[in-house]
């Protein structure tokens, strides 16, 4: 098992190096490519939801992000420790509905940003907790993928 | 990439050129861009996402607050897009029904005279 960790600073300009690690490393491991772009982007909403939360409860706080090669899939875990009132557990996955417009509340506070998670991950669990939610993710990795030497 | 933004209106359309990544750090620019043509009374908005490459729901958030901004005044924010990846979020987000999209400025021109 190879396992990339990174841990960054609560602030926006670092979701695009954080999306660009994942997408590499997605690469190395053997995500077919037509499926990187779903990677970067639900890596990227992760990272977003995480970086507003801190930046809400615990700015000081660095987000983590971790990155797996395991038993042919490419996993990929964001992990925030912004203080919430979500009791512990996993939690029902949003889904999108079509809303008329002025229905449409704020774009994090609607769980919008994890909703596009769900569409584009194959594989999503969100554990949310008082102290904090840890999204896993996942997709497919090709037997191409190179192998820690 | 960074966000590269501009525009320029030709008769009652303003159009918006948008280039690069639209997130959460760079997303704030889009929104004030369109809340300052608001404000200065542009109320028919066409966003050209042509040469966007990233789009994340911070960006989507703003598009729908331009939308919402431009709607109080009778006003429309429609978008040029054809690239897939862009296009597939509009899909999974159900915001192909909220927002016209045009394949092209001159089809998009086309349907708001058309509208007028």
């Amino acid at each position: 098992m190879a396992t990339v960790e990174l841990t960054f600073s609560a602030l926006p300009a670092h979701v695009r190096t954080a999306r660009l690690v994942a997408t590499a490393i997605a690469r190395r491991t053997g995500v077919e490519e037509s499926l990187l772009d779903e990677v970067r982007l639900a890596v990227g909403e992760a990272c977003s939801r995480a970086v507003e939360a801190h930046r809400l409860h615990c700015p000081g706080e660095p987000v983590r992000i971790e990155l797996r090669d395991d038993s042919g899939r490419f996993e990929v875990t964001v992990t925030d420790v912004a203080p919430s009132d979500e009791l512990e557990g996993t939690t029902t996955l949003p889904t999108i509905t079509s809303e008329p417009l002025g229905a449409m509340a704020d774009p994090f506070e609607s769980g919008f940003g994890i909703a596009v998670i769900v569409g584009l991950a194959d594989d999503v669990e969100v554990y949310a907790s008082p102290k904090g939610m840890r999204i896993r993710m996942s997709w497919p990795a090709a037997a191409k993928g190179v192998t820690p030497a | 990439m960074d966000l590269k933004l501009d525009h320029r209106t030709e008769d009652s359309l303003t159009i918006v050129e948008v280039e690069g990544e639209i997130d959460v750090y760079t997303a704030p620019r889009l929104r004030e861009l369109l809340i300052d043509l608001v404000n200065k009374g542009n109320f028919h908005l066409l966003v050209n996402m042509e040469k966007v490459d990233f789009l994340d729901s911070t960006g989507l958030g703003v598009l729908v607050g331009g939308l919402k901004r431009v709607r109080a005044h009778d006003g429309s924010l429609e978008l040029v897009c054809t690239q897939e990846r862009i296009l597939k979020i509009f899909r999974i987000t159900g915001l192909t029904k909220v927002f016209g999209i045009y394949a092209s400025v001159e089809e998009a021109k086309e349907a708001h005279g058309r509208d007028k």
